[in-house]
């Protein structure tokens, strides 16, 4: 079973960007996957590249085991691509398009999928409505109907919930989050991390066209970024034993490393030891914005 | 191949969905220089025997228009989607090059017939017409207008801008088809010009056009058809090497 998405060396150059570095990533068949990255990372470039939008300088992309550039046909029908650019043809109505798109693929009558596609993105009521009025969400969740048209095994969607409201982007998530099940594949960008935390089972990190990390989402969580104890302390010092876990101090407030959590009783015997009362006492988890602030340099 | 209909199909609906602009607007155009040059110069000119002035310059503004429409529409249709980027729409599904270059290649020719019928027909309310060679008629109608309709596609891709759209219309597609024939034979022109006219294709086009309608005309339609037909291919070829290419297109 090939795997669903399989980039070896890929290189991307603009004439004045080197927006892809010798990128190589496997995407399984069936996985949940979050391509992250700050703005100009190249996750756009590398979603391109994978639909056939931008030429590879270098390196290969195929989908489903067919190559995106010699066998761009089978490539083509077997991905769905939800572009972050918000665009439209004003020409036509929410149902057109969806005809259209369908044709394009191959199918000839697929009005009862449609149907399904417009309830699913709450967009049923605009069926028959003229793009262009179409407010912004509603002409995001059109991209993606038109995405899915042709049932694709790999969807990618490149920021398919800026500018969706909270309750339809719940809505939105557990409708991929179905097709996920369903056996498709899916990878997306967000720079929403908390999503992509609760959703994808495996996260790449871009910098400067390369990848910077590439783990399951939990291990990402557990090694890439340690977890902290927040203490105010009366008198307001720490035992000398404790000063190398130090991070930060500010007033009588001591951010102290915590790598594990089976330290804290260390910590506290230690305080206790030196008698030093403990007035405030916060854990923090760490999570996805924190490994992705480590790793992309962008730290605070 | 279904993507291919579905293409073509939405092609010709996005000009009839504005059929007034499209279709309605060049052929009021097309009449008014009807009028105006028949008035003014249909007692005093005749250029073939037996064939009023009037009838002399309908085929040429019918094929005037056909051309001018069909270079309009692929360019206009893939310049828009450019600057809107809808253009991802009809990049990102498996219809291959070849599709691709046909879609917009024959919708743009529909569009040249259907104004140029269009003339045709509103012009007959002020003028008879014969139809001596109908086959030759309709030949060069499709050839000609695929010539445009090639040049509007390899346009359309090529410009950034509506203003490029705007010179090679205004500085190129208008010349060469004012100065092909449409209001005059060019036996009536000085050696010098008469020269000049033979290098312009378009003078085949509306010459052999002619010939369809009059069973007359300044060069053999033969000859005409010599010119046209490479002329159909080459422009043909050319557009769909850019499409191959992925030129502005696929970046
Ligand atoms: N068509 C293009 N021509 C030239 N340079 C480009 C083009 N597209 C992208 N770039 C450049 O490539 C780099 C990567 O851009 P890309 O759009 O892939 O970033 P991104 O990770 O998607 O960012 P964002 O989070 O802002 O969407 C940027 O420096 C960008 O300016
Ligand atoms: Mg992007």
């Amino acid at each position: 079973m090939p795997p669903a998405i399989r980039l070896r060396a890929l290189d991307k150059r603009y004439p004045a960007v080197h927006a892809l570095r010798s990128v190589d990533l496997e995407v399984a068949q069936g996985e949940f996957f979050a391509l992250l990255g700050p703005n100009g990372a190249g996750k756009t470039t590398l979603i391109s590249v994978l639909a056939g939008l931008a030429k590879p300088t270098g390196g290969t992309a195929e989908v489903m085991g067919f190559d995106v550039v010699r066998q761009y046909r089978e490539a083509r029908s077997r991905l769905g691509v939800v572009p972050q650019e918000l665009v439209y043809d004003a020409f036509f109505t929410v149902r057109e398009m969806l005809r259209f798109q369908s044709g394009y693929f191959g199918l000839a009558h697929n009005d009862a999928w449609i149907d399904e596609l417009l309830d699913k993105l709450s967009l049923a009521d605009k069926a028959n409505t003229y793009t262009r009025t179409l407010s912004g969400g509603m002409k995001r969740r059109l991209l993606v109907a038109q995405a899915l048209v042709h049932k694709p095994p790999v969807i990618v969607l490149d920021e398919p919930t800026a500018g969706v409201d909270v309750g339809l982007r719940q809505s939105l998530w557990a409708f991929i989050h179905r097709l996920n099940g369903e056996g498709h594949t899916i990878m997306l960008t967000t720079h929403y991390l908390e999503e992509a935390e609760a959703l994808c089972e495996r996260v790449a990190m871009l910098k400067d066209g390369r990848v910077v990390a590439l783990d399951r989402t939990a291990n990402l969580l557990r090694t890439g970024a340690e977890r902290r104890l927040e203490l105010r302390l009366m008198p307001a010092m720490l035992p000398e034993s404790l000063s190398r876990r130090l991070i930060e101090r500010r007033g009588e407030r001591f951010v102290l490393a915590m790598p594990d959590y089976t330290e804290l009783e260390h910590v506290l015997a230690e305080l206790r030891r030196a008698g030093i009362r403990i007035e405030e006492m916060e854990l923090r988890q760490a999570d996805l914005e924190d490994v992705f602030m480590k790793l992309t340099g962008q730290a605070t | 191949m279904y993507g291919f209909r579905t293409l073509l199909y939405k092609e010709i609906l996005r000009f009839w969905k504005v059929l007034f602009q499209t279709v309605m607007a060049p052929v009021l155009t097309a009449l008014l220089y009807l009028l105006i040059f028949a008035n003014v110069l249909g007692a005093h000119v005749q250029v073939y025997p037996g064939v009023s002035y009037t009838a002399f310059l309908m085929p040429g503004l019918v094929m005037m228009s056909i051309l001018q429409n069909a270079f309009a529409n692929g360019s206009s249709s893939l310049i828009q989607s450019k600057m809107n980027g809808n253009i991802v729409f009809v990049l990102l599904p498996p219809i291959s090059n070849f599709e691709f270059f046909a879609a917009y290649l024959i919708a743009s020719v529909v569009r040249g017939l259907v104004v140029g019928l269009g003339v045709l027909l509103v012009g007959l309310l002020f003028t008879d017409l014969d139809m001596a060679h109908p086959v030759w008629t309709l030949a060069f109608a499709i050839l000609a207008s695929a010539v445009f309709a090639a040049m509007g596609i390899v346009a359309g891709i090529w410009a950034d801008k509506y203003d490029h759209l705007a010179g090679v219309q205004n500085f190129f597609i208008m010349p060469l088809t004012f100065l092909s024939g449409v209001f005059y034979s060019i036996h009536s022109l000085p050696a010098f010009w008469q020269t000049v006219s033979r290098y312009n294709p378009v003078f085949f086009m509306i010459d052999g056009f002619r010939y369809g309608f009059h069973g007359v005309s300044d060069v053999d339609p033969w000859l005409s058809l010599a010119v046209v037909l490479p002329a159909a291919l080459i422009s043909s070829w050319i557009a769909l090497q850019l499409i191959r290419s992925g030129y502005k297109l696929r970046s």
